[in-house]
């Protein structure tokens, strides 16, 4: 196989695994096409959260904070044991926001008609390349105290998380403004052809309800930062930030397979710097960077002399003006000890803070079947599977409801969308067990088995129709799943404002029955702040979160592991 | 500065400022908005009274299909409400995320029946859809509806933003809602109920269901439940009226849930008055017609009969 084979098979390799990429998150997401004959657990046909189970990072890094791996993130495997003897190809073949930085990178830009050294100098090693190792470091000691944060710069969470929460919807918008606008011009063939063109992409790329996520912008800017990023330094991203990146590096300690340079004939052209992905030196005269490279196989491609090839156990005579690669990635022991130091106190710094235990936000509601919040900041990696795959859009992306520690972690906003009570796809595709799998009868329970609660309604008397303004109403009672229901009515007599008696029904909440699913809120007819809400009270995974001394029939669920 | 020239500079600035002044004259419009009429359509779908057909039947069997089958057919069959080529629409009950025995959703047999009649009966386009409560993905698959009939035939449509038509109801309460155009845009409308208990109007049967066509912000019509059911039942005259009293929910309506609460009363209601079917509709949930507001105020409208038996009332057990 000659050497432009290899790089055509790697382009190809990218192609796919980001189309695989894309089309696992497109899947994350309830569709109507189901079988009739299963009715009762509704299930996606796809397992859409396997592309994150083959993240090496995200198993070390749950591995760390919690003591194992869970289900399928053992496939980190097929990644990790291969980097041990290849080096990163991962992130050359594999990784889908490599392959978008690749991309974004190689699209003609000013830059690069730079001339001269300025041009070589661009894809040279450069010490902000370290950066990345302190992250990894800072993460990975942050993990082993239990507070997990891998997942904000973990390429394949964010990557996930940003389409999912924001690109997608971003499209969904975009296609709803811009068909609306051109059928308002009001002229019919063009309106049939904005209508077929939204018919022809809606299947794919649209959600049955459009999507609206709570801080969208945040997760938004950071995505864009990474883009345009590229277009001042080739894959700066992949450079110097990618923690999983950095954790491949550090796995190519031992790699067999490396760069060999032929002094004799390089011509000292630099093609092989100009064309690097990695800025890992691969010119003859510099000390080559296992930990960087990236495996594109570019340098050897466009060596007009041959002088550089990759293979096992490379050999290559060492002089002077051609030193021997390196293995060693370029940080001290003292820095590691370092970052590692200041990744461990990040736990007693966001714990020490009010939003932990001591004044945890009422409306941190967790996804239904979710660990207890001590386990679910040492799993959640916040790749927004949940929010996606949920029906009603109701669970959302954090901003600062969990605290900066749990920023981007999954919140349930009812006003926007309800638990559904019959649904269990959050903990379906979870990778990392913050959220569990319920069944259907763990999560609405029976006569034996206590629902799963997620929290409590409350009435806000002040803002009620029966109760503040005499008028007729009950549709949080309507709308209340449980049965028997948890919101009751008493008929009371009540003036209204000509002092004439009117007879309402006034709800009440039964918090024995309450699950918080927040059909009460979310059908509210007071619109912009509901008279019913609800608050994480009462909520199952918390032993400490309660109001009531005892509930009818509950047991407990959850042990300190989280594990019902 | 040449004449040449200068003519020609003067010239392009002045056709571009005529130009400006031309674009701001166009658009210029004292309202703040190019105001969109709403539709006003009519909807009435209801046939005429004919004496020798019973007005009301009822029929008792725990074969579901041969009860509504029965009961159709002591009212004249479905040729008297159903001419070849007609497009119908079905609205059955779908607005909660529940199963047939919890009786929170019409009879999925009922419902293919009802669509395998029409089609035999030479209509052209059988519609089956409704504006649920719950996601519609989940209750149209829940509820068994939607397999049901499509296998028999039907064009099963979720409602969608993009569907929605804008009408004037021309009623008292309710003017200018979205309606969902499936229930406009058709020729007969089969409205196919299933009774069950609701906190705020004692019970939902036939003239209830018919808030599932409507979108909008339709959770504060309970402020004035009665008007606004009866507003609606004087706009879409349904064709037929067709109350599932297979299942009866008696309590914690109309969600259900669970299925102690539920009566197994094996029967079908076929009605031209929508009136008379909910008054002997609301019998099951051991109610009459008198005791409910909104089926009092739908009499004294003018919508029909509270006594069905003076419409002619046939009972088939």
């Amino acid at each position: 196989m000659t050497i432009a084979t290899v790089r055509n098979l790697r382009r190809a390799s990218q192609v796919i695994f980001f189309v695989i990429f894309f089309w696992l998150i497109l899947k994350t997401n309830f569709s109507v096409n189901f079988n009739p004959a299963d009715p009762n657990e509704i299930r996606l046909p796809y397992p859409v959260s396997i592309a994150l189970e083959f993240d090496p990072l995200t198993a070390l890094g749950t591995l760390l904070a919690n003591g194992t791996i869970y289900k399928g993130l053992l496939w980190s495997l097929v990644i990790l044991i291969p980097t041990i003897f290849i080096g990163r190809f991962f992130c050359g073949w594999v990784c889908p926001l490599g392959t978008l930085n690749h991309w974004i990178s190689e699209i003609p830009s000013e830059r690069m008609k730079r001339k001269g050294k300025q041009k070589i100098d661009s894809n040279r090693y450069k010490k902000y390349q370290r950066i990345k190792y302190y992250i990894l470091f800072i993460f990975l000691a942050a993990a082993l105290m239990g507070t997990l944060q891998v997942g904000l710069l973990d390429p394949l969470p964010l990557l996930a998380r940003s389409i999912g929460t924001v690109v997608l919807p971003v499209i969904h918008t975009s296609a709803d403004g811009i068909t609306g606008w051109v059928k308002s011009i009001g002229i019919p063939p063009l309106s049939a052809a904005a209508q077929f063109l939204y018919d022809l992409i809606a299947p794919l790329l649209l959600t049955f309800r459009k999507m609206h996520f709570h801080t969208i912008l945040t997760i938004g800017s950071l995505f864009i930062a990474i883009i345009v990023l590229n277009r001042i330094f080739s894959r700066f991203w992949c450079r110097g930030i990618c923690p999983l990146g950095a954790m491949l590096g550090v796995f190519s300690r031992f790699a067999i397979f490396g760069l060999e340079k032929k002094e004799s004939a390089c011509n000292h052209c630099n093609e092989c710097l100009l064309h690097c992905q990695g800025a890992d030196n691969p010119d003859i005269g510099s000390v080559w960077r296992q930990s960087e490279c990236h495996l594109c196989l570019n340098c050897q491609g466009v060596c007009p002399t041959q002088a550089l090839s990759f293979r096992f156990f490379p050999s290559q005579e060492v002089s002077k003006s051609n030193p021997a690669g390196t293995a060693k990635i370029d940080i001290s022991r003292r820095k590691v000890v370092a970052s590692l130091a200041g990744g461990a106190a990040l736990y007693p710094l966001f714990r020490s803070g009010d939003t932990f235990a001591a004044n945890a936000s009422p409306y941190l509601i967790r996804p239904p079947g979710s660990v207890s919040e001590n386990d679910f900041l040492a799993r959640c990696i916040r790749c927004g599977q949940c929010m996606r795959v949920c029906p009603n859009n109701a669970l959302h992306p954090t901003f600062m409801e969990s605290g900066l520690e749990g920023i981007w972690s999954p919140l349930l906003i009812a006003r926007i969308g309800y638990c559904e009570p019959s649904c269990t796809l959050c903990g379906q595709v979870c990778p990392t067990g913050a959220i569990l799998e319920l069944t259907l009868k763990d999560k609405v329970g029976d006569k034996e088995t206590p629902p799963n609660r997620i929290g409590t309604a409350f009435i806000d008397r002040g803002r009620c129709l029966p109760w503040a303004m005499a008028r007729p109403c009950i549709v949080c009672e309507e709308w209340c799943p449980t049965s028997p229901k948890s919101i009751y009515l008493r008929e009371e007599t009540v003036y209204n404002s000509r002092g004439e008696t009117v007879t309402v029904k006034q709800p009440y909440v039964d918090p024995e029955h309450c699950t918080g699913c927040g059909a009460c809120e979310y059908a509210c007819p007071v619109e912009d702040k509901a008279a019913i809400y609800i608050t994480s009270v009462g909520e199952s995974r918390s032993s400490e979160n309660q109001m009531l001394l005892k509930k009818k029939n509950d047991i407990p669920q959850y042990n300190l592991r989280g594990k019902i | 500065m040449k004449r040449r020239e200068f003519l020609k500079k003067s010239g392009q600035a002045l056709t571009f400022a005529a130009a400006t002044g031309a674009v701001g004259a166009f658009f210029h419009n004292r309202d703040p908005f190019n105001y969109q009429p709403h539709l006003s359509e009519t909807a009435e779908f209801g046939i005429s009274a004919d004496s020798t057909y019973p007005g009301l039947t009822l029929a008792k069997d725990s074969n579901h299909i041969a009860a509504l089958n029965k009961a159709l057919d002591a009212i004249g069959g479905i040729k008297r409400f159903i001419k070849p080529g007609e497009r119908v629409t079905i609205k059955p009950n779908i607005g909660w995320d529940r199963t047939p025995e919890q009786a929170a959703d019409t009879n999925p047999l009922l419902v293919g029946e009802m669509v395998r009649l029409c089609k035999e009966a030479g209509a052209s386009r059988v519609i089956v859809t409704d504006i649920t409560c719950h996601d519609p993905r989940r209750c149209f698959l829940r509820s068994g509806i939607r397999e049901s009939a499509e296998k028999a035939g039907a064009e099963v449509f979720l409602p969608d933003d993009n569907d929605m038509l804008n009408i004037d109801l021309r009623g008292k309460l309710l003017t200018n809602w979205p309606v969902l155009k499936y229930f406009i845009e058709t020729d007969r409308l089969i409205n196919m109920p299933i009774v069950k208990h609701h906190s705020l109007s004692a019970c939902t049967i036939g003239m209830k269901n018919l808030y599932g066509v409507l979108g909008g912000r339709r959770h504060q019509l309970h402020q004035s439940i009665d008007q606004s059911i009866v507003d609606l039942t004087a706009f879409f005259k349904p064709t037929l009226t067709v109350v599932d009293a297979t299942r009866v929910l008696l309590r914690n309506g109309p969600t259900g849930g669970s299925l102690d609460d539920v009566l197994i009363a094996d029967s079908v209601i076929c009605s031209i008055d929508p009136v008379a079917a909910d008054s002997r509709g609301a019998e099951f949930m051991s109610l009459t017609g008198e005791k409910v507001g909104h089926i009092i105020l739908a009499e004294t409208s003018g919508l029909g009969k509270i006594d069905y038996r003076s419409i002619g009332y046939k009972e088939i057990l």
